[in-house]
C-alpha cells in the first residue's frame, strides 16, 4: 500500500492533471522555483517550467481576476493565493465576478477556475495568517468549496476540481501537510457533495471535515472506551453539503454533533443544525451540538492560541454533553 | 475645456484623406446606431419598461466605434457599467441587447444581467460588469489566454476614470506589461465619476500618464474623435499583435447625459455641457464628411432611417418578448457539464 503526505498527494493530483490537459496552468507568487510557501508544488515549476507555472507580482486582485478572464477564454488556471488571508484582496473577484459569472451571462461561458489556499491556525501564525473563511464562501452561489482532510481526498477532490467547469474554493489546512496516508496507485476522482463515514458508530454522529477530522476520530477513539460508539462523517466538500449523509447517520444514531476549526459562530456548524433540526428533528433524543474556534481574534501566544482553537477535547465534552440524556 | 479636431490634426496622428469614404461611413453609422439605441433605451427607461439601472454613454460613442474598428473580431472585449455602445460596437445584436434591458427571455443573457451585465460568448465579449474596476483585471486574464495559446487575439478594457482608481487598473498594468500581454487598457475619460470630478479624483494630471510608471506608452486621444480613437487604437493593436506588450489609451471625453437615468446632475453647469457638446463625435464627423463631399442630405437621411428602423425593430422585438420562465431561475449557477473520468 502506497503512502503520501497530504502536500505531495496534491502535487501528484496537479502534475497528472496537467500532463493530461496542456490548458491547465499555475499562477501565485514564488511558486515557480520554491513551489509554493507551503513548499506545495515543490518540482512542479521544474517540470512544467515557467509558461505553465507562473510567478505573479503580489497582486492579488489581478491573480484571481485575472484567472476568471483566462478560464473563461478557455484555460483552467489553479490560482495559489498561499495563505487564506490573503484573499481579501480579491473578494470582489471571488465573489462579485468569479461565483457570478456563469449565472449572470445565462449560461454562456464556464468558469473553471480553481483557487487555492491553506486555511486554519498552525503553530503561532496569528491573527492574520490563521484564519478559516470557508463560511463566507459556501454562503456565495456559485462557488463550490472543498475542504479535503486527507492525502486520498486532497488528490481525488483536485482531480474532479480539475476536470470540472465551474470554480472551486480548494482549502487546505496548514497542519495537514505533512499529514500521511494511503493513495491509490490508479486514476481516480472524488465527486463533491458526497460525504464519508469514515468511522462506523451506533451512538453519535459527529459531522465534520479538514483538520477537525482527524481530531474527532481521536475523540472518538477515546469515547469508544468510554462506552460510547460515535460515527464520524467527513464532509469533504461543504458546497455543496452532503446533508443527506448527516440526516441517514442521525436516524440511526439519534445525536449530532458538528466540528470545525472556523468560528463557531456563524460558521459552517449553524447551518448543519438548523437543516437537520429542519429536516429530522423528530429523530433527534438531544439537542445538537457545535464545536468551533471561539469568536475572537487569533493570538500569537501558543497558549493563547490553544485557548481559541477546539481539540479532541472539545469534541469528547460535546459528545458527552449529548450523551448525558441516555445515561440517565 | 474642449478639444477640437484640430489638436489630433496638429498631433499629426492621421489624415483625413487617409480614410476611404465607405469606412468613414461605416464610423457615422456605427456611432449613430448607438445613439438612437441609447434615446429610444432612455424612452423606455423614462417609461418604466426598463428593468435596473441604465447608464448611457450618449457623447461617448466614438470611443468605443473607435476603437472596434481597429480590432480584430475575434479579439476579447470588457467594460464597465456604461457599456451599451461598447456592446453595439464590438457586433452584438441590438434587438437581444434591448430585450435584456427590458429583462426578457430573448434578451442576451435571458433577462439575468441588465444593462450592466451583458455578454455574449460567441463574440468574444467577456461582458460589461457592475463593479467598477473588474473589466480591467479579466480583460488582463483574456491577454494572458491569447499569449498562452500563441493566438493573434488582443484584449481590450474598457473602463472610466472612477475605475482608473481602483487597485486593478495599477495590478493589471504593471502585470500586463511585465508579461508583454497583448492588452490595451482604453480609459473613458468623461471627466466625472458620478459626481466626482477627475481633477479632484486622480493625482496625476493625465491618466495616461500613469502609463510610464508601468513602461507602457501612454497615448491620449480625442474621445469626441473617433479618427483620433481609431488611429491610437491600430498603433495599440499593433503592438499587442507584435509581442510589444500592452498600451493604455486615456480618451478625453464627456457623458452628455447624467451618470444615470434621474441625475439631477447639479455637479456641472448647463454651460459645460453645451461647450463640450458643440464637439457631439457625430456631428462632427457627418460635417467633416459633407464639407469634403463625401456625403450629402440624402445620403445622410438614407443612413438615419436605415439605422431608426434597425432600432424600433429592436424595441417591438423586446416589447413583444416573453417574460423568461421562473422555472429556469436556479439554473447556470453552476455549469451543468458534468465531470469527466469521475
Ligand atoms: C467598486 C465599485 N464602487 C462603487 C460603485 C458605484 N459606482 C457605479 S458607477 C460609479 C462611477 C464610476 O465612474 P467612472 O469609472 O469614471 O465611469 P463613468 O460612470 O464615468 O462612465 C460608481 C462610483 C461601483 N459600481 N463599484
Amino acid at each position: 500500500m502506497r503512502e503520501l503526505t497530504y502536500a505531495s498527494a496534491y502535487a501528484e493530483a496537479i502534475r497528472e492533471e496537467m500532463e493530461r490537459d496542456p490548458n491547465i496552468f499555475v499562477l501565485g507568487t514564488d511558486i515557480r522555483i520554491r513551489g509554493g510557501h507551503f513548499g506545495q508544488l515543490k518540482d512542479i515549476g521544474k517540470t512544467f517550467g515557467h509558461k505553465r507555472v507562473v510567478d505573479t507580482p503580489i497582486s492579488e486582485a489581478a491573480m484571481v481576476g485575472m484567472s476568471l478572464g483566462a478560464a473563461l477564454t478557455g484555460l483552467r488556471p489553479i490560482c495559489d493565493l498561499n495563505f487564506e488571508d490573503f484573499y481579501l484582496g480579491a473578494m470582489d473577484e471571488v465573489v462579485n465576478q468569479i461565483a457570478k459569472v456563469q449565472y449572470k451571462f445565462n449560461g454562456q461561458f464556464k468558469c473553471p477556475v480553481i483557487i487555492r489556499a491553506s486555511s486554519g491556525a498552525a503553530r503561532s501564525t496569528g491573527p492574520q495568517h490563521s484564519q478559516s473563511f470557508e463560511a463566507w464562501f459556501a454562503h456565495t452561489p456559485g462557488l463550490y468549496v472543498a475542504m479535503p482532510s486527507t492525502p486520498e481526498d486532497i488528490k481525488g477532490l483536485m482531480k474532479t476540481a480539475l476536470r470540472g467547469s465551474n470554480p472551486v474554493i480548494f482549502s487546505t489546512h496548514k497542519m495537514l501537510s505533512s499529514l500521511k496516508g494511503h493513495v491509490p496507485e490508479h486514476d481516480y476522482a472524488i465527486p463533491f457533495g458526497q460525504a464519508k463515514i469514515v468511522k462506523p458508530g451506533s451512538d453519535v454522529t459527529i459531522a465534520t471535515y479538514s483538520i477537525m477530522v482527524s481530531k474527532s476520530l481521536q475523540a472518538a477513539a477515546v469515547l469508544e472506551k468510554q462506552g460510547i460508539s460515535a460515527e464520524v462523517i467527513d464532509l469533504r466538500t461543504i458546497a455543496p453539503l452532503d446533508l443527506d449523509r448527516i440526516a441517514q447517520s442521525v436516524r440511526k444514531t439519534k445525536r449530532l454533533v458538528i466540528a470545525h476549526e472556523a468560528y463557531r459562530h456563524g460558521g459552517i456548524g449553524a447551518e448543519i443544525a438548523a437543516s437537520i433540526g429542519e429536516t429530522v428533528f423528530d429523530y433527534l433524543d438531544a439537542p445538537i451540538m457545535r464545536v468551533g474556534s471561539k469568536h475572537s481574534v487569533m493570538p500569537v501566544s501558543p497558549i493563547l492560541q490553544d485557548a481559541i482553537t477546539p481539540n479532541q477535547n472539545d469534541v469528547i465534552a460535546a459528545v458527552n454533553s449529548v450523551m448525558e440524556g441516555v445515561k440517565v | 475645456m474642449s478639444i477640437s479636431s484640430q489638436d489630433a490634426r496638429q498631433e499629426g496622428r492621421y489624415s483625413f484623406d487617409s480614410f476611404d469614404s465607405q469606412l468613414l461611413k461605416r464610423f457615422l453609422k456605427e456611432m449613430l446606431r448607438i445613439r438612437v439605441f441609447e434615446q429610444r433605451a432612455e424612452e423606455l427607461t423614462l417609461s418604466g419598461k426598463v428593468v435596473g439601472g441604465v447608464h448611457l454613454a450618449i457623447g461617448q460613442e466614438a470611443v468605443a466605434v473607435g476603437v472596434m474598428m481597429a480590432l480584430k473580431e475575434e479579439d476579447y472585449v470588457t467594460g464597465p457599467h456604461r457599456g451599451h455602445h461598447i456592446l453595439i460596437a464590438k457586433g452584438l445584436e441590438t434587438s437581444k441587447l434591448m430585450a435584456e434591458l427590458l429583462g426578457k427571455e430573448t434578451g442576451i443573457v435571458g433577462g439575468r444581467g441588465g444593462s450592466m451585465h451583458m455578454a455574449d460568448a460567441s463574440k468574444g465579449m467577456l461582458g460589461v460588469n457592475g463593479i467598477v474596476g473588474a473589466s480591467i483585471v479579466i480583460a488582463t486574464g483574456a491577454a494572458f489566454t491569447a499569449q498562452y495559446l500563441i493566438r493573434d487575439q488582443a484584449a481590450v478594457a474598457f473602463f472610466g476614470d472612477g475605475g482608473a482608481n481602483k487597485g486593478q487598473f495599477h495590478e493589471s498594468l504593471n502585470m500586463a506589461s511585465i508579461f508583454k500581454l497583448p492588452a490595451i487598457y482604453v480609459c473613458e475619460n468623461n471627466q466625472y465619476a458620478v459626481e466626482t470630478s477627475v481633477e479632484y479624483s486622480t493625482a496625476a494630471e493625465h491618466i495616461a500618464d500613469r502609463g510610464a510608471g508601468y513602461r507602457m506608452p501612454g497615448v491620449i486621444v480625442d474621445g469626441l474623435d473617433v479618427l483620433d480613437v481609431y488611429s491610437a487604437a491600430k498603433e495599440a493593436r499593433l503592438r499587442a499583435g507584435s509581442g510589444e506588450g500592452p498600451t493604455l489609451i486615456e480618451a478625453k471625453t464627456y457623458r452628455f447625459k447624467g451618470h444615470s437615468i434621474g441625475d439631477l446632475e447639479n455637479y456641472r453647469t448647463r454651460e459645460e455641457v453645451q461647450e463640450w457638446m458643440k464637439n457631439d463625435p457625430i456631428i462632427r464627423l457627418k460635417l467633416s464628411m459633407e464639407e469634403l463631399g463625401l456625403l450629402d442630405e440624402n445620403g445622410w437621411n438614407a443612413m438615419k432611417t436605415e439605422v431608426e428602423q434597425e432600432i424600433e425593430a429592436a424595441v417591438q422585438f423586446a416589447v413583444n418578448s416573453p417574460e423568461p420562465n421562473v422555472e429556469t431561475v436556479m439554473d447556470h449557477n453552476f455549469s451543468a457539464e458534468v465531470t469527466e473520468h469521475a
